[in-house]
């Protein structure tokens, strides 16, 4: 059989092999497990066949607790089932998981192991996830590179079945799953020779049926759980040599062979490693490294991990061994970490039965690699110099400086494992500019066109605007077994010239590395061009040097921004490892496979890309010395304390793995607002105001999505002294008084280029008609002068909030932001319903966060976009996890609730002493709208100051208690996969609880934020992942179901189709003393189409009467008025002219016209019959209500 | 009565072709254009610019926001499109082919001799009889000389016939320094038909939003004067096929155009403005005509009143001012 080599992802290796062998697969997003559930659900739409000549059936389900359950239903009904998850996820799974494993039903979960969420989330790798599940009886199968996880999935359902457990199959997330690899392919013939389809005859056959009933899931009591829970244990026992058989058969297959227990290392080795996951490939490089030096070391890699086999252990272990350290990816607090405990206890064993066959070894246990943390040759030298010590170190950390508890070892981070045959490459890019995907095109060409081994990780930073890029490419005719970062490459190339002002680029090259850099300066003026630092790196590392500009070789191309096929190409032609011509016409090929499918025209421009590049790419000449002095630009900019700069600053300058335990908030609590310090500069175009065109209408300042355009209103005079290019214009409107001045200002630095200001702006320049009052300028032009003015602007004092009309739009956004600068994408259309509710509630405002973009924008280090006001009042704001968010905000209203009452009662009991005036007046405030509000506050302050001089416990008590006794406003936020699936339970529950909580829905119509999943919110029609072709369901109605409690307040908005709404929805829905939901359209990258056009598709939704717009007011009705009000005016376009402006609706037509037929069909009659219902409650509630 | 006629090769029943429009864009629209006495059909518009368009626009929005987090490395699910490059259109013409009898004309518009020019033989194989080459252009650059924009046209039908073998026809449009060289220039390249002329848009200036926009502005009889002087002096001059388009709205007007040398006429406004049935109430008014006086065929009054044939060919000749002048004198 010929082999097949393909260059993938630990993913695709995975659903490769999970999609051929079952039949049904019920899924649901997390990262990093959801490409494998991606990958399945286009298999199966494009018609792919399992080994068993059937298409699986793919079922996305609400959450990961509702994917497991769906999982055990159809293994107990006799389908081989399948699942992908990790993280939180995997968590939602146990119940089921304990169920399916006490039924010995045969299944394999394939995990993406992840970090749990504890002082934070993180979405990076280690093993806290899968140790959580190691007591559920699922069998823990470990795979540590992409080949093996690729084998492993294989091998796992073909000992499940054989076996009866069911399996967990995991794999470092990232490190793995997301790792391009070269592996070799399993055939479809060896799939079929693995799986004795006996056994899946025996699995159907034990399926609950009709014609053979059975009943399963009954309820036992004292006399015989206890024997049930025995009666498996012949089963667990029998597995571990089972699995063995199983590998056995597998390498006779294949010629790849594992054991449960694998041995790396010199027969008579005295220090061992014992490690799980990918790291085990890098101590397997380690040990051949030391041993081929004579050093007498060794490791095991643990695939088992449950069932334990002490017997395949021991067996693997050398008799010479003398120390032990054992490796843990997970952390369990207050006690030893589980594989350590696991192998001290397995060898203590033996020994008291006198079975170990040698001295008892040493045994050490130390953790590394929490949530993705390199693990490095450096670090693995240190624990084997640990293990030489007469008494080393145990329950130790590696990877990190603990200042604390003393618990790290020190490592020597010069070492490295000298490697002459693999390049190494590592390219820094700009999200936005194809450089991961050129790479990894360049990896796939390396791997599969040459006899090379090729691998490829990609880093990306925490930003989803703007986000730095870092590929790692290592390639060569030796095995690559490093699962770590590059630290020294041959290669660096800079894909951006600003990074190399931000970043320590060059620390990555090694002596006589190639450098590539893209630069619009050419050959004989770019070294001058560059910061000292870097030009004393090239100098003294004797690096080559070349250059291309490769933006005008792109633009040229008719390609845009998008640089990748031309540094592609130069990475070819400079690092030689094709021949020149092989190169280019590889590459061609390659252009050819990606975008065939899109067109000759995309085929044509990378060509013609490819073609001219090696014309314009030259090497530079170095001068002997540095020249010139450009510095580093800061990082960090303004009037900032030492925490940001001790920690903040150094994670932003890419130093976070610096920072020791100490720097450390021990409880997960942070600073808010330093994002303000982060001035990344990312837009090449600013807006600019022009005061003589502006009619001040604000709509610019209101959606923008970062906050970086603001409007001030203040008294001429404060303005003397303004800087000479600062404008402002006579303020207009009743609210002002004469001698007020307006102006509007833009964050230059902190601004991403967006232009939704732009297109949202209404007024027209009278003598040039394609100016507005907010026109885009180049940043380079105008850079200088708007850090003046931003900085000037934002020390002008903010307008009285007693003096505006919060429900007027236009006034509500002279309030101050108290978001902003956020990560979130350019043109985002969820941040502006955040940053408004911040300027409208802000101070006083309690939010709980469901996870997705808008926890990931809001609170993903470094920097933090909620921030305070000048009295130091702000929101507060907290995630606490995806599914439980409604419950978690209804918590902060349990409590606020409590100690609001706690206040009010020992403030009466203390009326006489505290002033029953004061007393009084607090009590009776009802606190309904701003100014009222702003008098309690000053109660507040004024009965602090009061009790102060009150020595009493209830005084205390009263002191601790009384800001509550300001009206404090508690919101849920969260996207459309929180609210209408995952979260909807609990959702549901607190819009029931009549409590006065506010609960806001960013509805994107897809999971945004782990790439565009469908969840119930999506439209008809649209194509999303896990909807490969086309959503045929109707959306849920989720204000429907909500309107039906009655006494709940809902809204429908859409801020681009009626702000003026929006601005009122928010307002009543804070005022509304009980549950209040607002569903807010939210445009969103996924749609597919220029988002500075988001604000008009919002307008388009609403005339297709796709998205009606409403809001029911039950206080309306002690009014004796219509609750039902609707603000729009049923379908007013076809909606082929809206959808069809979105590549997620336009998609379809591209993959199946007649469903797009159909699904435009059904999206009509649906805007049809959608607004004859909410017409029909109008007018029922207004019967109701007997109003007209 | 014989109303048949042949244009570019294909047989045509009647004169009467519907231009490319909405009403040709649409499959049950089409057959009502049948079911009503119409020849051919010319398909609504396909624009080098639509398929250039599409599928860069496509690229790009899969492209956009993927690689740059590591939560979502794409937004779109990895599905293989199938449908590229107006592959639906096609899918469309296929079937309208096996519905209707009358010819189909595709009309394709473009200026360059990019990728596009690939769509013709696609449309070939689709099974249209024959394509429309709409290659009017607005020289916008003053420094373009107007021979490279004949050059343009010359090499983008030269580009078009080389991919197919199905009869090739250019909408014309009336702004050339010298028609008549233009005309033999296309001939010479291979056209198998000229249409006079194209119509392109009008612009107007909206006074509410202050913008300039673009208007759809229907044509009437008395927009037929260029196409009947054109169509008189190419009559015979070159060995093609031409067919009166702009204002042919009534009999009248087709009596004219076929008597000036045209082979076949293309209807839009007229039906847009009366509906399909409109084309019956022609075709009885101009058998009707023809029965009175007493023609027998359209073969017949074919360019009988042409440049060649006519007893006034002063009337196409000069230019209007001199034409008055001579009548008064006279």
């Amino acid at each position: 059989m010929k082999k097949l080599y393909v260059t993938i992802d630990g993913n695709e290796a995975v659903a490769r092999i999970a999609h051929k062998t079952n039949e049904v697969i019920a899924i649901y997003p997390i990262t990093p497990s959801s490409p494998m559930a991606e990958l399945s659900d286009v298999y199966t739409t494009k018609g792919e066949k399992n080994i068993f000549g059937t298409v699986p059936d793919i079922m996305e389900m609400q959450s990961e607790g509702g994917a497991s359950g769906a999982v055990h239903g159809a293994l107990q009904t006799g389908a081989l089932t399948t699942t992908f998850t990790s993280s939180q996820g995997l968590l939602l799974m146990i119940p089921n998981m304990y169920k399916i494993a006490g039924e010995l039903t045969p299944t394999v979960f394939h995990v993406a192991a992840r970090s749990l969420a504890a002082q934070a989330l993180s979405i990076f790798g280690d093993h806290s996830d899968v140790m959580s599940v190691r007591q559920t009886g699922f069998a823990l199968y470990s795979s540590n590179s992409v080949q093996e996880a690729h084998d492993a999935a294989l091998i796992a359902q073909t000992a499940s079945l054989a076996s009866r457990i069911p399996f967990l199959h995991f794999f470092d997330g990232f490190r793995t799953s997301h790792e391009v690899s070269k592996i070799e392919l399993i055939d479809e013939t060896v799939m079929k020779e693995m799986i004795d389809e006996e056994l899946v005859f025996a699995h159907r056959n034990r399926a609950l049926s009709s014609d053979r009933p059975v009943i399963r899931g009954t309820s036992q009591n004292p006399d015989v759980y206890f024997q049930g829970r025995e009666s498996v244990n012949n089963y667990y026992s029998a597995l571990p040599q089972i699995l063995q058989d199983t590998m056995d058969k597998f390498a006779s297959l294949t010629g790849r062979a594992y054991k449960l227990f694998d041995y790396v290392g010199v027969p008579d080795a005295e220090r061992i490693i014992i490690v799980m996951g990918s790291s085990a490939q890098s101590v397997h490089e380690s040990v051949d490294y030391f041993t081929a030096q004579g050093e007498k070391v060794g490791m095991i890699k643990v695939r088992l991990y449950r069932p334990f086999s002490t017997q395949h252990l021991i067996e693997a272990l050398p008799k010479t061994t003398k120390s032990i350290a054992v490796l843990d990816r997970t952390k369990e607090v207050g006690a030893g970490e589980p594989l350590y405990l696991d192998i001290v206890n397995a060898l203590n064993e033996l020994r008291e039965y006198d079975k170990l066959g040698f001295d008892m070894p040493k045994i050490i246990g130390g953790r590394y690699g929490l949530s993705s943390k390199e693990f490095t040759p450096s670090m693995i030298k240190a624990v084997f110099d640990e293990l030489l010590k007469p008494i080393p170190k145990n329950h130790f950390t590696i990877g990190i400086h603990d200042d604390l508890s003393f618990t790290s070892l020190e490592w020597d981070k010069s070492f490295t494992l000298s490697d002459t045959k693999t390049f190494k490459g590592v390219f820094f890019g700009l999200g936005s500019d194809g450089t991961v995907g050129a790479n990894k095109n360049s990896i796939k060409i390396i791997g599969e066109e040459t006899d090379n081994f090729a691998q490829g990780y990609f880093v990306y930073d925490s930003n989803k605007s703007g986000s730095m890029t870092t590929s790692h490419l290592r390639f060569g005719p030796k095995e690559i077994q490093s699962s770590y970062l590059i630290e020294k490459a041959n290669f660096v190339a800079c894909h951006q010239n600003v990074f190399l002002e931000k970043f320590d680029i060059l620390k990555y090259a090694d002596t006589n590395a190639i450098f590539l850099l893209n630069s619009q300066f050419s050959k004989d003026i770019v070294f001058s061009k560059l910061p000292r630092k870097v030009q004393e790196e090239i100098i003294e590392k004797q690096i080559r040097f070349f250059v291309i500009d490769a933006a005008h070789v792109a633009k040229n191309s008719g390609m845009g921004r998008r640089i990748n096929t031309v540094m592609q190409t130069c990475f070819f032609a400079i690092s030689g490892i094709l021949e020149k011509d092989e190169a280019i016409a590889k590459i061609k090929g390659s252009i050819q496979k990606s975008y065939g499918k899109k067109g000759q025209q995309i085929v044509d421009m990378n060509n013609k890309a490819v073609d001219t590049t090696l014309a314009n790419l030259f090497e530079v000449s170095i001068p002997k010395t540095a020249e010139g002095n450009i510095s580093m630009s800061p990082l960090v900019k303004g009037d900032f304390d030492k925490f940001v700069e001790e920690i903040t600053a150094k994670i932003i300058a890419g130093e976070g793995d610096d920072i020791p335990v100490s720097g450390m908030p021990d409880d997960g609590t942070w600073p808010t607002g330093t994002t303000q310090y982060q001035k990344r500069n990312t837009a090449l175009e600013v807006p600019v105001w022009d005061a003589n065109t502006c009619i001040q209408c604000n709509k610019c300042v209101i959606v923008c999505p970062h906050a970086a355009i603001r409007s001030k209103v203040v008294d001429e005079e404060i303005l003397a002294d303004a800087p000479s290019v600062f404008s402002y214009v006579k303020a207009k409107g009743k609210t002002f008084e004469p001698q007020e001045r307006f102006t509007i200002q833009v964050a230059v630095e902190d601004c991403t280029g967006c232009s939704l200001c732009v297109e949202v702006c209404p007024a027209k320049n009278k003598s040039q008609t394609n100016l507005k009052a907010i026109n885009m300028v180049s940043q380079e032009k105008v850079h200088e002068d708007g850090v003046i003015n931003w900085d000037y602007f934002t020390k002008l004092p903010a307008y009285d909030r007693n003096k505006l009309d919060h429900e007027k739009m236009k006034e509500s956004q002279f309030l101050e932001p108290m978001f902003e600068f956020s990560g979130a994408c350019p043109g985002c259309g969820e941040t502006p319903y955040v940053k408004l509710a911040s300027q409208l509630f802000g101070d006083r405002m309690v939010i709980a966060n469901a996870t997705g973009c808008s926890s990931i924008y809001g609170g993903n280090l470094p920097t933090t976009p909620w921030r305070k006001n000048n009295e130091g009042k702000g929101p507060a704001w907290s995630n606490s996890l995806f599914e439980d968010n409604a419950e978690f905000g209804l918590g902060f209203r349990l409590a606020i609730d409590k100690h609001t009452q706690n206040a009010r009662e020992i403030l009466t009991d203390m009326q006489e002493e505290i002033g029953v005036e004061l007393a009084g007046n607090i009590l009776n405030s009802h606190q309904k709208n701003e100014p009222e509000i702003f008098e309690q506050r000053l109660r507040v302050e004024e009965l602090k100051k009061v009790l102060n001089n009150i020595q009493s416990t209830n005084a205390q008590r009263l002191l601790n208690l009384s800001d509550y006794l300001v009206k404090k406003s508690v919101w849920m936020m969260g996207g459309d996969g929180w609210a209408y699936d995952i979260g909807y339970g609990g959702l549901d529950h607190v819009l029931a609880s009549g409590k006065n909580v506010n609960i806001l829905v960013m509805d994107t119509q897809v999971y945004s934020n782990t790439g565009g999943q469908q969840s119930k919110a999506t439209m008809t029609g649209a194509v999303a992942k896990f909807a490969a072709g086309g959503k045929p369901q109707m959306p849920k109605d989720l204000a429907m179901m909500a309107i039906a409690y009655g006494n709940v307040y809902v809204a429908k908005i859409a801020m681009g189709a009626n702000d003026a709404q929006t601005v009122k929805a928010f307002v009543e829905a804070e005022q509304y003393d009980g549950p209040s939901i607002i569903i807010a359209y939210s445009h969103c990258v996924a749609h597919g189409y220029d988002l500075r056009y988001g604000m008009d598709h919002q307008k388009l939704a609403v005339d297709s009467g796709l998205w009606p717009m409403f809001r029911y007011n039950p206080d309306l009705k002690k009014e004796g008025k219509n609750p039902m009000k609707l603000d729009y005016k049923g379908p007013q376009i076809d909606v082929k002219n809206f959808m069809y402006q979105e590549t997620r609706f336009k998609m379809v037509e591209k993959l199946n016209a007649n469903n797009a037929k159909e699904y435009l069909q059904t999206a009509r009659e649906h805007a049809q019959s959608q607004y004859k219902r909410y017409k029909n409650i109008e007018e029922i509630s207004a019967i109701q209500e007997g109003v007209n | 009565m014989d109303l048949t006629t042949t244009y570019m090769g294909l047989k045509l029943k009647n004169p009467i072709i519907v231009g490319a429009s909405p009403l040709t864009a649409s499959f049950e629209s089409i057959k009502k254009l049948e079911a009503n006495g119409a020849s051919a059909v010319v398909l609504h518009s396909i624009f080098e610019e639509q398929i250039n368009h599409e599928t860069k626009e496509l690229d790009h929005f899969l492209f956009k926001g993927s690689e740059s987090y590591a939560e979502a490395i794409g937004y779109f699910p990895e599905v293989s499109l199938s449908n590229i490059e107006s592959e639906s259109y096609l899918e469309e013409i296929k079937n309208l082919k096996a519905n209707i009898s009358i010819p189909i004309i595709a009309s394709l518009n473009g200026v360059s001799t990019g990728g596009w020019i690939n769509y013709a033989k696609k449309l070939e194989s689709a099974g249209v009889d024959a394509i429309e080459l709409n290659i009017t252009y607005i020289p916008t650059d003053i420094d373009t000389d107007a021979r490279d924009i004949e050059a343009l046209y010359v090499d983008a039908l030269k580009a078009v016939k080389a991919n197919v073998s199905i009869p090739v026809g250019v909408k014309m449009n009336a702004y050339f320094s010298a028609p008549a060289q233009m005309a033999k220039k296309l001939v010479d390249a291979g056209a198998n038909g000229l249409v006079l002329f194209d119509r392109p848009v009008h612009v107007d200036i909206n006074l509410e939003n202050l913008n300039s926009i673009q208007i759809i502005n229907k044509s009437s009889s008395k927009d037929l004067s260029e196409t009947l002087r054109w169509s008189a002096i190419l009559y015979k001059k070159l060995n093609t096929s031409l067919c009166a388009s702009t204002g042919v709205s009534t009999h009248e007007d087709i009596l004219k155009a076929i008597m000036s040398g045209a082979d076949a006429v293309q209807m839009v406004s007229a039906i847009l403005q009366n509906g399909e049935s409109h084309i019956q109430t022609v075709l009885q008014n101009l058998v009707a005509w023809m029965e009175e006086k007493e023609y027998i065929s359209i073969e017949q009054m074919k360019g009988s009143i042409s440049l060649h044939h006519t007893s006034n060919p002063a009337a196409y000749q000069r230019a209007n001012y001199m034409r008055i002048l001579t009548d008064y004198r006279f």
